[in-house]
């Protein structure tokens, strides 16, 4: 293959899948640009939400990664399967760590706030905020994941293509809409944080 | 190279990278974020451009990731400054970054005017902020990847389980710095 070629053809694969995330990366920030209040009253929360979203696209895109390259060696079979125990290992592996991360995040801003002589909201609401946070998108996640992935592939796209792309774009706008959730429900049961 | 799919194994070959990627985060993105908190919210154009300009620099360094991760399983790839599935990959990346950055300022001016009612910034300056960071970005996004693939495969670790996180991440990072130091010498 030429090297016009591949640019061409690297270029026409892509692009697509890019101008979706930019769209979807659009919505994501107009979430975020509705949240002004809640950043402003939940200090810290500007600090965890980079880490915060970046969890959704590792944990999920990494998922993707494992999923795309077990079809291409036939480690998986292209259908969702529960009954697989491949696929229910990256699965479970993938929720458990998203989670995991989500609460570690939020922990770590605040002692790193703390430690620098900032003022963050109280440590617990910042957990339960990363805890719901991360317990609904990571549903939502593996289930969009899984499920494009297997549609992708049964028809001929190269899920390499699209995963990382998919995984941004749904990660950061659904990400930033449960945790839009997650603060104004912790805001409700605690009254004000 | 074999995979071993239990939630034990996935978990050991993924969660400390993703523990230190996350004070990466934190230290890197976020803080940084945090120190110019006040500008972000005056300006919500500004804000709405943080996801998207990290999310797209992000997805430049993912599908290159990917594609060289799989050459890297199927053994179709050389690291080698004449590689055409290398250097082509790298030209289209780019390539691609021209295209969309330009789109991407011109949407986060129109999104921050629908949705906060608010234009502190023109469209023009907000397309420019977009365009110039996305250039940096882009280039900044190959040079991390090819390193990190080769760095991975030379080591024997497999490419899924680590480059892309770090290669996201470490654009995610260089994202937000990228673009409030882009910010700040153009508003």
């Amino acid at each position: 293959m030429s090297m016009r070629a591949v640019v061409v053809g690297a270029y026409r694969e892509a692009l697509p899948a890019l101008a979706a995330s930019v769209v979807g990366g659009l919505f994501a920030g107009a979430v975020l640009g509705g949240m002004r209040s809640d950043l402003e009253t939940v200090s810290g929360l500007l600090v965890f939400m980079p880490a915060y979203i970046a969890t959704r696209g590792n944990v999920y895109g990494s998922l993707g990664a494992r999923m795309a390259t077990g079809l291409h060696q036939g480690l998986l079979e292209p259908r969702v399967d529960p009954s697989s125990a491949r696929l229910r290992g990256a699965v479970t592996a993938a929720l458990a760590n998203g989670v995991l991360v989500s609460v570690f995040a939020a922990a770590s801003t605040y002692v790193i706030l703390y430690a620098l002589g900032g003022d963050p909201a109280n440590a617990w609401a910042l957990v339960a905020i990363a805890a719901i946070a991360g317990v609904l998108s990571g549903l939502a996640l593996t289930a969009t994941v899984v499920t494009v992935v297997i549609l992708g592939f049964r028809r001929g796209v190269d899920p390499d293509t699209f995963v990382g792309p998919l995984v941004t774009t749904t990660g950061d706008f659904v990400g930033l809409l449960f945790l839009l959730f997650a603060v104004r429900t912790v805001e409700f049961f605690l009254g004000g944080i | 190279m074999k995979q071993n799919w239990t939630v034990r194994a996935i978990t050991r070959a993924t969660l400390p990278l993703l523990l230190v990627l996350t004070l990466v985060e934190l230290v890197g993105s976020g803080l940084v974020l945090g120190s110019v908190e006040d500008t972000l919210i005056d300006a919500p154009s500004l804000l709405v451009l943080v996801p998207v300009t990290i999310g797209t620099a992000g997805n430049l360094g993912s599908v290159l990731a990917a594609r060289l991760s799989t050459a890297v399983h199927l053994g179709t790839v050389s690291f080698d400054a004449t590689d055409e599935a290398l250097v082509g990959n790298g030209l289209a990346t780019v390539a691609l970054a021209l295209t969309v950055f330009p789109a991407v300022g011109a949407g986060a001016w129109a999104t921050a005017a629908v949705t906060t009612a608010s234009t502190t910034l023109s469209v023009g300056r907000v397309v420019l902020v977009a365009t110039v960071s996305g250039l940096v970005l882009a280039v900044l996004a190959v040079l991390v990847t090819i390193v990190t693939t080769y760095v991975a495969y030379r080591r024997g670790l497999d490419p899924d389980d680590v480059v892309i996180p770090i290669v996201t991440n470490t654009c995610d990072v260089l994202g937000v710095v990228v673009l409030v130091v882009v910010a700040t010498l153009v508003t």
